[in-house]
């Protein structure tokens, strides 16, 4: 058994809030920079140049890298030897609203989705928890904009489908977001699983860095949309050009004999998320 | 030489066409989603408007609060395609613009041409960057919307797209 103090917690979750959303993830903004090395339209290339100096922006005086701070979305890897003698959800929940509340983030939160008669507010992060082996704790902060998550897509093929069949549909979904949720995307997808694991996957694509190599077979794929996507020319905030997408990560799960779940989640370029070990 | 904008008239809108970029200097209402439902909802209830609509320039924005010595957080456009049910009336109440990021629907682009007006785009997902064209931010309406509400923000060289003109020319295929 490990002990972990609740004030450590705390403090990590807090810091990561600030920092995923004033901090453009590494692997995100040299990929702009290499977009705007290979666009050659006017207007894209303005929106390029914008987008990596919003990034400087936000970092050097500490405001929100959009203003669309998101809902917090939360993985959690629990290892099973820790012992902290609190619920960590709610520790993490709490502590990302302080965060948010402190580092001068947005409330986006509407308590009641139907009647929305309440003021935005800063909880609750959503929390999705993997109990694993050991004695660590992985906090990983994905805080989704929604102007991308309203593009999110999932749809049950039957298990014969091809793969053309489901590459179809991932490349007609980023139609469908068009210029509206901040393109050049970054497009996470899951596969297999049941619906809703598939479109956890999905969203847990986007935490892979764009830069890092997928397996063989996968990397084909990846390549393989990525290109069909570029070829919609959305471009960058919609102005046309070459880069529609700036990386796409697949992850799958085994799923029933009966069905093959396949989900898009789309995020925009101000993809933000980061991860602490405790 | 990026042409600046401070007067924006309906004399200068008929000029502009879809694609050209402009910076402008002036004053911008906000007014997103829920702010749209409640000015819907008045002008159907024929109520007074908490302010008038004649000649405004609307930003759909929600911005993050201003961290200390800032006039506001970031402050980026969100998707106007969530607004093209309202957008048509408050072309008829005589509002001259609209700032978004996003294509609109065939209806919004016939309103557009109707009314003759402009819908902009603006630098989507860079709100730090907007944020710093804010030179004062001010609450007319709606405070129990939290960052729903609206606020006029006086602007400096804010870039605009025109991404549908008064003729209905588009920047989006």
């Amino acid at each position: 058994m490990r002990k972990v103090s609740v004030k450590i917690i705390e403090d990590k979750v807090k810091s990561l809030s600030i920092k995923v959303n004033t901090h453009l993830r590494p692997d995100v903004l040299s990929a702009l920079k290499k977009a705007l090395r290979l666009e050659t339209k006017t207007l894209a290339r303005k929106a390029l140049n914008a987008i990596i100096k919003n990034a400087e922006i936000a970092q050097e005086k500490s405001i929100a890298i959009c203003q669309d701070t998101g809902l917090p979305v939360v993985f959690l890897e629990l290892g099973a030897e820790v012992y902290i003698g609190q619920n960590i959800t709610e520790i993490i929940i709490n502590s990302v609203a302080q965060a948010y509340r402190q580092g001068c983030l947005r409330a986006s939160l509407q308590r009641d989705p139907i009647l929305r008669q309440y003021k935005p507010e800063y909880k609750p992060a959503i929390v999705h928890t993997d109990i694993v082996n050991g004695g660590k704790i992985k906090i990983s902060l994905l805080p989704k904009g929604f102007g991308s998550e309203n593009k999110a897509q999932v749809k049950m093929f039957n298990p014969t489908s091809s793969w053309d069949e489901i590459s179809d549909f991932i490349v007609q979904s980023v139609a469908l977001a068009g210029a509206s949720a901040c393109p050049p995307y970054i497009i996470g997808i899951g596969i297999g699983g049941t619906q809703d694991f598939a479109c956890l996957l999905a969203k847990k694509a986007l935490l892979l860095p764009i830069d890092k190599k997928s397996n063989a077979k996968i990397a084909a794929m990846e390549t393989n949309l990525l290109q069909r996507i570029n070829k919609l020319k959305i471009g960058a905030m919609g102005l046309g050009g070459k880069i529609t997408c700036l990386g796409i990560k697949i992850l799958t799960h085994p799923t029933h004999i009966a069905g093959l779940p396949a989900a898009v989640n789309i995020s925009c370029h101000a993809l933000r998320s980061g991860s602490v070990v405790i | 030489m990026e042409k600046v904008i401070r007067h924006l008239t309906k004399d200068v809108i008929k000029v502009l066409k879809a694609g050209d970029f402009i910076l402008f200097s002036g004053i911008l209402y906000t007014a997103r989603d829920q702010a749209h439902k409640k000015l819907l909802d008045l002008i159907k209830a024929k109520k007074p408007l908490p302010f008038d609509l004649k000649d405004k320039v609307i930003y759909y924005c929600g911005p993050t609060p201003a961290l200390h010595g800032q006039v506001v957080g970031a402050c980026g456009p969100t998707t106007s395609s969530r607004m093209d049910s309202f957008t048509p009336q408050l072309l008829s109440k005589g509002i001259l613009a609209m700032i978004g990021k996003g294509q609109r629907c065939a209806e919004v682009i016939a309103a557009i041409k109707k009314y003759q007006a402009v819908y902009f785009s603006t630098y989507a997902g860079c709100g730090a960057l907007l944020s710093q064209c804010v030179k004062s931010k001010k609450l007319i309406c709606f405070a129990e919307l939290g960052t729903e509400a609206v606020f006029a923000f006086e602007v400096e060289k804010f870039p605009l797209i025109t991404a549908i003109d008064a003729q209905g020319g588009t920047i989006y295929e």
